[in-house]
């Protein structure tokens, strides 16, 4: 695990607010006739860094999803940022432009370059005049570290810089929440590093993130809460500290003793 | 670096060795011709055979060819030039009908005093699809591009420019009505008002604007029916409207058959393969005999336009095939993350989808284009005189009766060298948005 971030993480900015950034209430979803998320209540405050973990398939990535409606719920309320999610595709766009998301495989746009992934939604969602966006993304690629790139295209670079870009991509819409969908799943260890560290530095200026990640070093370092999924609910949900140390659940008690046991 | 074997291994160079060139035997045009020719017995034999056929062919084609006689004012007088020269028993090429009916071969029976019209508009066309095929060419010259259909329309039919002009303008009208009704409406709504207005101008307004305009500025060329143009100048006409018009309403077609809505998506499906499930011939035939039963007595529906249409009908069918396995083959990652940044449908399909989608599509795209020009020749069976239609047309005459392989070499070599072309910018647009991408 990446114990190494832990150690040097500046939590002062990291303020929990009274502000409700989400808020999910006995939400359901189906896939066909499989329940896949039974029941999911959660209150998300702006400012908190949550990491969802679990066992693949409970659902975690199915639950964030429903947050920028990539996947529909069937039944239960959620409202993000005031505005609930329905059929309204107005509200639907709305959501999105302030929602970020963080995706496993990058799903940066190959045919355009790191400063043209970076400037579309700005340009054409947010009609920001090109020479701002140009400005912006420069300055979240310079935050990502890698602005030497912005003229290359995705395929020329390794995989920890492509998501370093997905996230600077997502930062350049100004979203008030990020959504990370196992974003090191697929990176070589070297490279989950750097983007960790990204991430981190997110958490350390206060944004409100939503993580499904494996990454325990990542949660004890960075998150004020840890939820844990299994079979489509929330099992159980702690501060950090006492979730890795006292496990309630004898089914968090089982997945921690596999993941951490090696 | 390592010490471990030091002692069991010891070794230092005391000279490098020279850089030196490969043996003979493994270089050059002798490996080359080693390696892919005489590798094994078998290839020996086949390599020899092969030889012996080309050589065979060519030996009887290529005298043929080359002697062949290119000034002479019919078969007849071709033949007498034969006997004279090469004797009775040769067999030489009588290119003469070419160079004898070339006007005709490329304009049908267009009136020679205004052959300079279709040269002007084949020169203006190659200026106009300059830029839409080499990105290097400027920007700015789309706009050209985008008039020029206009321009070409009056320039080989004649007639009033304002006829063209007051049909453009109801693009442009459909695009303000697009653009300021788009915030207002929503999306779909503005596509339809988009359509609807211009349509209603076109049915009303424009023909009487038109006349309007040009009794007051009267700008016009001698008129030219469809029926006396032909040769390559039609084939070029059906083709090129053809491949314009198709790939835009494949596209639609394509997003259409993919669609969640019940009502588009059906609608394209059943488009699509009823249009595919039956010949093209059947199509123009339709087009010919058909169609007149259907549209309102004494209307006078130009037969190549309405062959321009179902040509494009067919055509966009099976481009619609194609764009659909591009759409296929992106990933839905693509369509999920442009999603997650906000971009409305019509954005991120035109932004990220349709982008990456064509790409993969442009050998089947082109594939389909090649085939659309090769079968304008079918509309030789509803009369048009296409090429093959004038071949048999000039064969009818006195002069040329009994010719044969010439006129069809020299309008297969036509025919190959478009369609060539094509392949060839197929394969040129391929390798540098490969090139750019990677």
């Amino acid at each position: 695990m990446q114990q190494q971030a832990t150690e040097t993480v500046d939590r002062s900015q990291m303020t929990v607010s009274d502000e409700v950034a989400i808020q999910i209430t006995k939400m359901n979803k189906w896939y066909g006739n499989f329940h896949v998320l039974r029941d999911i209540d959660l209150t998300v405050h702006r400012g908190e860094r949550i990491v969802i973990a679990g066992p693949s398939g409970s659902g975690k990535s199915t639950m964030i999803r429903c947050i920028n409606r990539l996947e529909e719920h069937q039944a239960g309320k959620i409202v993000v940022d005031g505005t609930e999610l329905g059929s309204d595709l107005k509200n639907i766009d709305k959501i999105r432009s302030e929602v970020g998301m963080v995706f496993q495989h990058f799903n940066l746009f190959p045919h355009l370059t790191i400063l043209e992934n970076c400037t579309l939604a700005p340009i054409w969602v947010r009609k920001v005049p090109k020479k701002e966006a140009e400005a912006t993304a420069m300055h979240f690629l310079e935050k990502v570290k890698i602005p030497e790139q912005a003229h290359k295209y995705p395929g020329q670079l390794s995989g920890g810089q492509q998501q370093r870009v997905a996230i600077a991509r997502s930062l350049c819409m100004k979203p008030r929440i990020m959504l990370f969908d196992e974003p090191t799943s697929a990176l070589d260890p070297e490279m989950i590093k750097e983007v960790l560290d990204t991430m981190v530095s997110l958490a350390e200026e206060g944004m409100t993130m939503l993580c499904v990640t494996h990454e325990m070093g990542f949660a004890q370092a960075v998150a004020n809460r840890v939820i844990f999924m299994d079979a489509g609910q929330i099992v159980e949900q702690n501060e950090p500290k006492a979730f890795f140390n006292n496990p309630q659940h004898e089914r968090t008690k089982l997945f921690l003793s596999q993941i951490l046991g090696h | 670096m390592s010490d471990t074997h030091a002692q069991t291994v010891a070794f230092v160079r005391d000279t490098m060795v020279e850089e030196q060139e490969p043996p003979l035997s493994q270089s050059g045009a002798y490996k080359w011709i080693h390696e892919n020719m005489f590798s094994t017995p078998l290839n020996v034999i086949l390599t020899v055979v092969s030889l012996f056929v080309i050589w065979t062919v060519l030996s009887h084609l290529l005298p043929w060819a080359v002697m062949g006689i290119w000034d002479a004012d019919s078969l007849a007088q071709c033949r007498e030039i034969r006997d004279e020269i090469y004797g009775a028993d040769a067999s030489v090429a009588c290119w003469a009908v070419i160079s004898e009916r070339w006007n005709q071969l490329l304009f049908g029976f267009y009136p020679p005093e205004l052959y300079w019209r279709p040269v002007l508009a084949f020169v203006l066309f190659l200026a106009a699809i300059a830029p839409v095929l080499f990105a290097s060419v400027p920007r700015k010259a789309l706009w050209f591009s985008a008039a020029a259909p206009f321009v070409l329309y009056w320039l080989l039919w004649g007639g009033s420019l304002w006829g063209p002009i007051a049909v453009a303008a109801g693009f442009a009208l459909g695009a303000v009505v697009m653009r300021f009704a788009a915030p207002a409406l929503g999306a779909l709504a503005a596509v339809l008002l988009a359509i609807f207005v211009p349509l209603l101008y076109w049915f009303t307004l424009s023909g009487p604007l038109a006349g309007a305009l040009n009794a007051v500025i009267p700008l016009e060329l001698v008129n030219v029916r469809s029926n006396d143009m032909g040769g390559f100048m039609l084939a070029m006409i059906i083709g090129v409207s053809g491949i314009a018009l198709s790939l835009p309403l494949g596209i639609v077609l394509a997003l259409g058959r993919q669609s969640d809505l019940f009502i588009i998506n059906k609608c394209s499906v059943i488009f699509i393969e009823v249009i595919r499930g039956v010949p093209l011939i059947v199509w123009l035939f339709t087009a010919s005999l058909l169609l007149n039963y259907f549209l309102p007595p004494g209307t006078n529906f130009d037969l190549m336009l309405r062959v321009i249409i179902m040509v494009t009908l067919f055509s966009s069918a099976y481009i619609a095939e194609v764009v659909r396995g591009g759409l296929a083959a992106l990933p839905k990652g693509q369509y999920e993350a442009a999603d997650a940044l906000g971009l409305d449908y019509w954005k991120s399909m035109r932004l990220i989808i349709l982008p990456q989608a064509l790409k993969i599509s442009i050998p089947g795209i082109v594939n389909t284009f090649i085939g659309l020009f090769k079968d304008t020749t079918l509309v030789v069976f509803i009369g048009l005189l296409d090429p093959i239609g004038l071949s048999n047309a000039i064969r009818a005459s006195t002069d040329w009766n009994g010719i044969y392989w010439e006129l069809f070499v020299f309008i297969g070599l036509c025919f190959f060298i478009f369609c060539f072309s094509m392949g060839r910018y197929s394969l040129f647009l391929e390798k540098k948005l490969r090139r750019e991408h990677r």
